[in-house]
This record gives structure tokens, C-alpha cells and sequence, in this order.
């Protein structure tokens, strides 16, 4: 049977979680038919959704329980108020009722959403704390990135926090936006309109070529999808070890490496290099699946 | 820092040194040693700051269990401007080292140690995410400075004219920068003025500091905070 890809980046919230799941298996929460809405936006006039930005609710995916959020980019940058980020917290409380084979992550968000700032980054905190909990109770946390606004400023931390981290070329995780540098130090650090550059910096091939994505996938849902299948499947059945320890001092050694090893770098081609790719101009260009063939191939 | 260390600490005994921005040490807090670590001097938070401030709750966390004494608790002296922005940073995932230093805080309240922030200085957005807002308690100083962005520059992005921004601060504490609005919402546990003795305020937080998150809820009974609660309780109740 072949079916049409859809691509990842340009779906909507809704469509990427409808194509994800397994067909007729996602029950939302809180749904927007409650019209929970932010009242901070109501107070300065700014467009609301009745989702306030982002569904949660459970589904199956290749079979497997799993809790599922889905952030919407086209709405405020898919930026977190207070009950945009009481959802996402709420459904970390969750999973530790239903214990789902992974909780997932489908972020697209620029981080705080300034109209409710203090409420937005306070609400961040809480996730990172939930996630950490979750995890701790032997529940991995996936983050699924593909979308326009990627994962940036607080949400670009939450997504490392997640056990996985599965990006498309087309996904970006960072903390500040090539903008926001742009515009505080100049053009000379950062030049957002410099697409190829941008991508070399934040970009799914240069993250995953760091190790700070587990896997990356092509721009279509169905990527997504069996690269989501593949890790349940790896998770079932298998309750995650909370972090020791040893883990932390082991993930503090590699960043330190990394820290010293790319000390003065400025512009992805070097990781490229250093991940044994050969024709650095041409990484852009090449196919995921080559790119993960040789990324994986590499010594 | 002297100054806020004699207020701090008992007697103002301590072994807290200063590297650049970077602090880090022991002092006696409620008679007991306490760890110290923090920045000072409105530190912009890069990845070797993260490592170093990760260095040292593990640190912390190893020896304690190595001389099998009781876990001490950690206090945070936090001041940052937020996280540095640059190009080489983000290349790096400036984001990544943040997410360690949190998980270093959760290891650290897992093994059994009380993590209290004292905020004194500025607060701000990424940096403040980082491991202040991720201890069991946070005080804040009369002078604490805490904030996501300042209103104009908020004004500009969210093209809301500044004189609305500032007349709806005065009712919310929503978006507008200010330690009382973090009370309010239920971020900052304690507001400490000048007049008070900021050693037996610590101690006190100490004894106070719970592992359980319960931000949302004390943000509910505060009133600055209605919602997080109600909803995150909905979607969990669903």
C-alpha cells in the first residue's frame, strides 16, 4: 500500500497527532469544546484558541498506550501561558496514573509566551520538574520535532530533558533564536536571514550529528511515526532507570568534551567534520537516510 | 558579597569563593555546613558557567555519599541576566547544559538534599530556569530583580503599546517583572526585607523546603495564579 507522505512541518497540531496515532485511538483532554482559553490574552485584546495552543489526550501508537501532546506553531509561535502549560504539566500528573509506554512530546514553540511571561515561565519550571518525575517513575518522555517554530527558549530545554529526541531536517532545537541574537549583539554574530547558516547552528542534521537528537527522520509523518514505533517498541516492557549518579557524572563528561572540543567553533560545519563526514558542503543535501548511514556507519 | 554573605550566614562563617562570575563554597547555616553555590555580577549563563554550577551539585551529591553523612543542603545564590546569547553557544546546545544543571538539582533533591535558592540580584528567563527555579524553596532579596523581559522590549514584540502594558501591570502579575508578582504566582516563596535576619529567614527556609512541587497551588491560594492548578488537575482527573 502506498501512502501519500504528509509532510510534518506545514501540518497543523491536530493532523500531526491524527496521523501519528493509530487510526480513531486519540481521546482528547480537556478539549477546546471546554473553551479553556487564556484569560491574559482576553485582558490585551490578543487573539485566543480554545485549545489555548495545545491538545493533550491518550492514544495508541503501533499499539502501544501512550499519553500525547501536540503544540500548535500557527498560534503564538506555540508559546506557553499558564493553561497552555497546565495541560502539558497536567498530562506528566497523568502518566503517572495510566503509566503509558512514553509520554510524547509534540513540540512546536518559541518558548514563553510574553503576554503572561511570569505565568509562562513558571510554567516551564513545573514541566521540567514533571518530566524529571516521570521519568523517575520509570516513564520515558519523547520529544517529536518538526515543526515551524521548532523547540527554543524553555522548550528547547524541556526537549532535552526528554528521554528522545526525534527531529526532522527541518526541526530546530536552541535556546535563543537566531533573531533574538541578531537583535541584542547584531548581524555580525548572528545573521538570521542567513537560512543555511541557521540550520548549520540549530538544525536537525548538525543536532543530531551531536547526539542531542536520538534520531532524525524526513519531513513526513510517517517518518515520525515509525521512528516512534521503533522506540515504544524499545521501551516496552522496559521501565527507565532514573538517572544515578554515575549517568550524570558520565553526561557532565561528554558536555565537557564537547565544551572544550568545540571551543571556539561558530558555525556547524566542524561537527560535520568531526562526525567523519567528507564532503561538507553537501551534508545539507543529503538524504536522511544516507546522512543516518553515515553518521551511524562513522567510527 | 561580603556584605550579603555576614547577613547570610551564621556569624557570617563561610568558605565561599569567587571565580569570575561563578561562586562556589561551604558556610554555616542553622549551625550546620551548607553548600554554596551560585553567580554574582549578573552573570550571562553560557555552557562553561552550566558546567561549573553542574560540577558542583555533583560535587555535593558525591560527597555526602561517599563520607556517608547526611545529604547538606544546597543553597543557590542566584543573579543572572538569563542565558548568554551567541551564535558559538546555541552551536554547543547552550539548551542541553541547562537541561544537565536541572537534572543535576533533581539528583541532588533524590538523594536527599534540600535545595534553597536566595536570589540576589537579578532573575531572569533562561538563567533563572536553569537551577533557581528548580530548588524546593526560593527567597528572594528587597532588591531581587526577577523578570522573563522588561515591558518596552515586551511591548515591542507583542506590538502591545507600553502605557497599556503599564496600567495592566498594576492589576496583574501575569507578565509585568517584579519579585512580588513571582509571590504572587506562587514561584517565589518568600519575599525577605531589609529589616529582617536573613540568617534565621534561611534557616527557616531550610526546615521549609519540601521536594514536592506545589508552585501551582500555592500560586492558586496566593491569587496570583488561578488557573494552573484547576487544569493541570482536569487533564490529570480526564
Amino acid at each position: 500500500m502506498n501512502v501519500k507522505p504528509i509532510n510534518y512541518f506545514e501540518a497543523s497540531a491536530r493532523t500531526r497527532i491524527a496521523c501519528l496515532v493509530d487510526p480513531e485511538s486519540f481521546t482528547e483532554f480537556c478539549p477546546p469544546e471546554l473553551r479553556h482559553i487564556s484569560p491574559h490574552l482576553v485582558r490585551l485584546n490578543a487573539p485566543v484558541a480554545f485549545d489555548d495552543g495545545v491538545m493533550v489526550g491518550r492514544a495508541r501508537l503501533a499499539g502501544h498506550p501512550v499519553l500525547i501532546a501536540s503544540q500548535e506553531g500557527k498560534f503564538n509561535g506555540g508559546a506557553v501561558g499558564e493553561v497552555h502549560g497546565a495541560k502539558l504539566r497536567g498530562l506528566l500528573d497523568k502518566a503517572l496514573i495510566e503509566r503509558p509506554v512514553a509520554v510524547l512530546l509534540l513540540v512546536d514553540s518559541g518558548g514563553v509566551r510574553l503576554h503572561e511571561a511570569n505565568a509562562g515561565l513558571i510554567a516551564i519550571s513545573e514541566l521540567m520538574r514533571a518530566i524529571l518525575r516521570t521519568q523517575s517513575a520509570g516513564i520515558p518522555v519523547f520529544a517529536l520535532i518538526g515543526g515551524s517554530c521548532g523547540a527554543f527558549g524553555g522548550m528547547g530545554i524541556v526537549s532535552r530533558l526528554c528521554t528522545e529526541v526525534i527531529i526532522s531536517e527541518q526541526g530546530r532545537i536552541g535556546l535563543s533564536g537566531p533573531e533574538v541574537i541578531e537583535t541584542v549583539k547584531g548581524v555580525d554574530e548572528f545573521d538570521s536571514r542567513d537560512r543555511a547558516l541557521v540550520w548549520r547552528i540549530t538544525g536537525g542534521k548538525v543536532r543530531r550529528a551531536l547526539g542531542d537528537a536520538t534520531r532524525l527522520v524526513g519531513d513526513d509523518i510517517g517518518a515520525f511515526r515509525a521512528a516512534t514505533a521503533e522506540l515504544l517498541d524499545k521501551h516496552a516492557g522496559r521501565p527507565l532507570n532514573s538517572s544515578d549518579l554515575d549517568d550524570l557524572t558520565a553526561a557532565h563528561s561528554n558536555l565537557s568534551i564537547r565544551a572544550q572540543r568545540y571551543d571556539t567553533a561558530r558555525d556547524g560545519r566542524i561537527i560535520f567534520q568531526e562526525a567523519g563526514f567528507t564532503e561538507l558542503e553537501s551534508v545539507a543535501l543529503l538524504p536522511v537516510d544516507d546522512f543516518n548511514r553515515q553518521l551511524e556507519g562513522s567510527p | 558579597m561580603s556584605t550579603l554573605f555576614d547577613r547570610l550566614f551564621d556569624s557570617g562563617h563561610h568558605a565561599v569563593t569567587i571565580d569570575g562570575e561563578f561562586l562556589s563554597g561551604t558556610a554555616t547555616v542553622a549551625g550546620g555546613e551548607a553548600v554554596v553555590i551560585g553567580t554574582h555580577n549578573k552573570a550571562a549563563i553560557n555552557c562553561g558557567l552550566a558546567l561549573k554550577l553542574a560540577d558542583a551539585i555533583l560535587a555535593a551529591v558525591r560527597e555526602d555519599r561517599t563520607l556517608l553523612r547526611p545529604p547538606r543542603t544546597i543553597v543557590f545564590l542566584v543573579d543572572t541576566q538569563g542565558q548568554e546569547l551567541s551564535r558559538h553557544e546555541e552551536l554547543l546546545g547552550l539548551n542541553g547544559y541547562f537541561a544537565h544543571v536541572a537534572r543535576c538539582c533533581d539528583l541532588a533533591r533524590s538523594h536527599g538534599h534540600r535545595l534553597v535558592t536566595v536570589i540576589h540580584g537579578e532573575a531572569v528567563s533562561g538563567g533563572f530556569l536553569a537551577f533557581g527555579l528548580m530548588a524546593d524553596r526560593v527567597c528572594a532579596l528587597p532588591d531581587a530583580q526577577v523578570r522573563v523581559m522588561d515591558l518596552r522590549a515586551m511591548s515591542k514584540v507583542t506590538k502591545i503599546p507600553y502605557d497599556k502594558l503599564v496600567v495592566l501591570a498594576e492589576e496583574s502579575p501575569v507578565f509585568a517583572p517584579g519579585a512580588e508578582n513571582y509571590w504572587r504566582m506562587g514561584a517565589i516563596h518568600e519575599l525577605w526585607s531589609i529589616e529582617d535576619d536573613w540568617g534565621i529567614c534561611l534557616a527557616s527556609a531550610v526546615t521549609r523546603a519540601g521536594s514536592e512541587d506545589e508552585r501551582a497551588l500555592l500560586g492558586l491560594e496566593r491569587g496570583g495564579r488561578m488557573l494552573a492548578a484547576p487544569i493541570a488537575a482536569l487533564v490529570a482527573a480526564a
